[in-house]
């Protein structure tokens, strides 16, 4: 029976094998189980060895920033752009959860419902399950999971905050930071936190009254500041290049290599 | 004497006294406050003789299956004394999608009445004389188009469109707050209300373009006060709209109407109503000075509180509603539906409705309530609630102006928020049992006996299908494609569209195909997430 | 292998035309102060969408609210594509304005549990905390 129908545990390594095998040739239950086997087990990250993963030319982005900055709406967009070049896009949308109950309430992929019928594109939402840093502890192992499985680009989104997203800088190789208008003296408080990880800066909802005072701000501290207006679609194709500019593809490192692993 | 509870408070959260004195209304000056009855800021109601002169329209929201089935449940309704008509559309029909599409499988009928067509439109209102009876569509997003149809459906019969006297909900603010029925971005949205006001004000004068509501958002889980708050700021917003696209407060503002809930705590209910037309008068003098005294006066439906109504001993419903209905003839409405006591169930059966409508009668006719006009004027108690109600209402008012208005604050979800979480405080009230809601967390009966409930099946789905695919066959193509083509264009350029919606649906274009190619033309709307 | 503290994993969501998100909301919020990982899609989903989605998030069971009275056709399609999909290892249950025989034929054919108006949510949250970990 395979590891994917309807067996109920994941016990011995022939069972890994299958599932590494299933996961490699793109089969998204496999790769969905995987993550889970990833997220809930520490012994999990044996099939990582298994996916024997060799360097694709897989980008992996970051987006971080603030609560409600738009970060899903932009990564919505992304991925539309992306799979109008006809790559596979995986995204990894993290929310935090409850440090009392363990639970948590995972909204970012209400904004990218529109992708959930196309089989290019794969969205996971992940509960920080304790985890600081701005993204749970197998983001990083589940984004090699989708590489393994043949998506292009991976796009990860962190919980909405404003400093300690430490692990985006370490899994992602390029990071951006989507801000809205009307930060105001936060922008100084930025400095040590946000802009530091960033290598892209997006002044997101450009449509606000004051999204020119925020860019002129921002431009001060960063070279690299983008308005967009993700509700429209407006400035993507310029993130999307900003993107490809800035960095040529690159691996995602091997196991162990990613600082949390 | 020890009493039942350390701390008595009203629904919406105000802790309530033991007993209320004229220490509590030490400031208050009835002349300021009250005024006579329809008079400025007219708290006691915006009639002189109220009910002395005429009684609320009886008005029962309905609409299930086909045109046909609706139109017989409107006649059967009017021949037992009902005076207006309400109509519900089903899901797919206040979603402006086709009986035929995709999406609308499996819900045609289910919710209300399916409406395609112009030839839908002229079935549902076979043989109901619009010169006499005055009808209510509740629809929202796609308002306009439904307001076409039924102008539409008047010019044939030949009757003038001046002599035209009913309500079009279109109030799309509190679609992104509470209902969740929008097709477009908020910016287009309102332009197309302006567009029906301003069209009204020139061809219908006496059409109501617009009837704000507050009943969903408390539906919602909203408290009065908030209901009472977003409401009127959302009518405040629409005045504005109408005033940017360069009409006279005094051309449209008189023919404005509102839309509130009847819930459970009666007196600050009451007070609710109170406080509405009050803050209504004011907020319109101060921010616009009007000089037509019918531009500040609030004149209202009300609709009892569906989700106080449970689905546990069904016959409750009844005395909740009558106590509800109390409430909203109370506080001066000038129009009112009863829910049935199947409401949890599904739509409501003949006989269930035939009971509300009853109950109305019998407040109207046998309590002998309406024979002075505002019966509680004057009572320390609810003079009070009917103060607090207006200064936290304003208190929102001020907090909405700090966010830049409804829409940025839609944007922000925060209406949304605020009744989300008043909502759950309702709910754990409830579980907790610091609020009893009897037949469900006190007097519980293990057997429950079930009452006869409306069906509708997949047949009225296939016969609406099947008529759209005629229509589309008959139809002359080439003339309805050229009244959509105008109709986008006259959206793009700014021009009125009312005009060439009217054309359209003339034209036999189909209430989807109006309303996506609008979509082309406005785009769409994504909610913010609110958890 | 699954390790016992892992909390369970539910998409919650709305399919079909219908708005009515109040209660969904509430569940929501309660599942998550109850220790799960709940998943919500939003309004307005066609079957297709959920069933993807819950397969992408790799869930133990997807909750649907359906007060609109299209729960006959809306449930059994997501019934079909689950089945369709190879995943019928994922629970199906749900709560809504729906008729009790509505509720026999659709437990019937697989549903697992369905809710109506006033059902208690301790009760909804005993059920979804005894659903047993998928896969
Ligand atoms: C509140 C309400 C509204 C509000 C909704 C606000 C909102 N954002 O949610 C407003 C006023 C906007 C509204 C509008 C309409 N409504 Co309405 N509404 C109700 C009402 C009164 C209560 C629903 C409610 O929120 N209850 C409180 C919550 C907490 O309970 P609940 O959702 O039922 O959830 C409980 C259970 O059902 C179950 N449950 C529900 N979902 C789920 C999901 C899961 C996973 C689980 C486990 C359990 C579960 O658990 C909950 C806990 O007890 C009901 C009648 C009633 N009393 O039930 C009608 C009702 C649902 N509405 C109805 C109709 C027709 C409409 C309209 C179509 C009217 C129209 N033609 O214009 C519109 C459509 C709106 C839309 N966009 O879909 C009908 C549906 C008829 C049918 N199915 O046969 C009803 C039954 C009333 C009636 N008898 O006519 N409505
Ligand atoms: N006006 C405007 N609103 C936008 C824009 N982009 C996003 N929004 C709105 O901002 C709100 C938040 O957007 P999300 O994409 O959910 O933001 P987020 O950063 O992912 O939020 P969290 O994950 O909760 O931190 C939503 O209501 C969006 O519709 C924009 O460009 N302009
Ligand atoms: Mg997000």
């Amino acid at each position: 029976m395979s590891p994917v129908g309807s067996h109920p545990f994941l016990c011995d390594i022939h069972d890994m094998m299958i599932l590494a095998e299933q996961v490699r040739t793109g089969n998204i239950r496999a790769v969905s189980r995987l993550i889970s086997l990833l997220e809930n087990h520490p012994g999990g990250r044996e099939a990582l060895r298994l996916l024997n993963s060799t360097s694709r030319e897989t980008r992996i982005i970051g987006v971080t920033g603030y609560p409600g900055a738009g970060k899903s709406t932009v990564v919505n967009r992304l991925v539309s752009c992306y799979r109008r070049k006809g790559l596979k896009v995986g995204v990894l949308a993290v929310d935090i959860s409850s440090s009392i109950t363990g639970g948590a309430l995972l909204g970012d992929r209400i904004r990218m419902q529109e992708h959930a019928l196309d089989h290019g594109v794969y969205i996971r939402s992940m509960a920080t399950r304790g985890h600081h840093g701005g993204l749970a502890q197998a983001t990083g192992d589940a984004a090699f999971v989708l590489e393994a499985a043949g998506y292009e680009v991976i796009l990860i989104e962190t919980i909405g905050v404003g400093q300690n997203e430490g692990d985006i800088d370490d899994v992602a190789r390029i990071v951006v930071a989507v801000v809205a208008p009307g930060l105001g003296d936060e922008v100084q408080a930025m400095k040590a936190g946000l802009l530091e990880v960033a290598h892209i800066v997006v002044v997101n909802k450009g449509d606000l009254p004051d999204a020119d005072n925020t860019l002129r701000d921002l431009r001060e501290w960063c070279p690299n500041v983008l308005r967009t207006v993700a509700t429209t679609g407006e400035g993507i194709p310029e993130l999307a290049a900003a993107i490809t500019a800035y960095q040529q593809p690159h691996a995602v490192g091997p196991v162990g290599e990613a600082r949390n692993c | 004497m020890q009493e039942r509870k350390p701390r008595f408070t009203s629904l919406s959260g105000f802790d309530t006294n033991r007993v209320y004195t004229h220490n509590d209304l030490k400031d208050w000056s009835p002349d300021e406050e009250l005024g006579a009855p329809g008079q400025f800021p007219y708290t006691r109601g915006v009639y002189p003789t109220m009910y002395r002169g005429r009684l609320w329209t009886m008005r029962q929201f309905a609409g299930f299956g086909s045109a046909e089935d609706t139109n017989r449940r409107f006649k059967y309704l009017l021949q037992h004394g009902q005076n207006g008509l309400s109509v519900a559309f089903d899901m797919p029909t206040l979603m402006g999608v086709d009986a035929d599409a995709p999406l609308a499988h499996g819900e045609i009928g289910h919710c209300g009445v399916s409406i395609s067509s112009l030839d839908d439109m002229e079935r549902l209102f076979d043989g109901i004389p619009f010169e006499q009876v005055t009808t209510s569509m509740t629809i929202n997003g796609p308002a306009a188009v439904i307001f076409a149809m039924y102008l539409a459906v008047a010019e044939k019969r030949g009757i003038r469109p001046e002599r035209l006297d009913g309500t079009l909900q279109n109030d799309i603010l509190k679609e992104y707050i509470a209902q969740k029925e929008w097709l477009y971005p908020p910016e287009p949205s309102l332009r197309l209300i302006a567009d029906t006001i301003a069209y009204c004000s020139e061809h219908v004068p006496k059409w109501h373009p617009i009837s704000v509501s507050g009943y969903h958002i408390r539906e919602a889980g909203s408290t009065a006060v908030q209901e009472l708050a977003f409401t009127l700021y959302d009518g405040l917003t629409y005045v504005e709209a109408a005033v940017k696209a360069g009409l006279s407060v005094d051309r449209f503002a008189p023919q404005l109407s509102f839309f509130f809930n009847a819930h459970n705590d009666l007196f600050e209910e009451i007070a609710k109503f109170r406080a509405a037309r009050r803050l209504w008068a004011r907020e319109m003098t101060r921010r616009y000075r009007p000089v037509d005294p019918r531009s500040v006066q609030l004149r209202c439906h009300a609709q009892t509180a569906g989700c106080t109504l449970t689905a546990q001993q069904p016959m409750n419903n009844v005395v909740r509603t009558t106590i509800q209905a109390l409430a909203a003839v109370l506080g001066g409405a000038q129009s009112l539906h009863t829910n049935s006591m199947d409401e949890t169930l599904a739509l409501p059966t003949e006989d269930a409705v035939k009971l509300a409508l009853r109950t109305q009668q019998i407040i109207a006719q046998e309590s002998e309530v309406t024979n002075s006009v505002d019966p509680l004027g004057g009572s320390y108690y609810v003079e009070t609630l009917t103060n607090r109600l207006e200064e936290a209402a304003l208190d929102y008012f001020h907090r909405l102006d700090d966010m830049g208005g409804m829409v940025r604050a839609i944007e922000q979800g925060f209406p949304q928020r605020e009744i989300l979480n008043s909502s759950q405080r309702y709910l754990r009230e409830s579980e907790r049992k610091e609020r009893i809601i009897v037949g469900v967390n006190e007097y519980v009966e293990p057997v429950e006996r079930p009452i006869p409930i409306l069906k509708i099946g997949l047949e009225v789905e296939h016969e609406q299908v099947a008529r759209l695919s005629d229509l589309r066959k008959c139809r002359d193509s080439f003339k309805m494609a050229g009244a959509v083509e105008a109709l986008q264009e006259a959206a793009s350029c700014g021009e009125n569209v009312m005009p060439y919606l009217i054309d359209a649906v003339k034209a036999k274009a189909t209430l989807g195909e109006i309303c996506m190619a609008l979509k082309e033309v406005f785009g769409t709307y994504r909610e913010p997430v609110v958890l | 292998m699954t390790v016992a503290s892992a909390p369970l994993r539910i998409l919650i969501g709305k399919v079909g035309l219908d708005g009515h998100d109040r209660g969904v909301k509430l569940i929501a919020r309660a599942l998550r102060d109850a220790g799960v990982e709940v998943i919500y899609t939003g309004l307005h989903q066609t079957p297709e969408q959920v069933v993807n989605a819950a397969i992408q998030e790799d869930v133990d069971a997807i909750g649907l609210s359906i007060l609109s009275g299209a729960h006959n056709t809306l449930f059994r399609r997501v019934l079909e594509l689950l089945k369709e999909q190879d995943a019928e290892d994922i629970a199906l249950f749900g709560g809504g304005i729906i008729p009790d025989e509505d509720v026999a034929t659709l437990t019937a054919d697989g549903v697992k549990a369905l809710f109506k108006p006033g059902a208690p949510i301790q009760e909804i949250v005993t059920f979804v905390k005894g659903l047993k970990p998928h896969g």
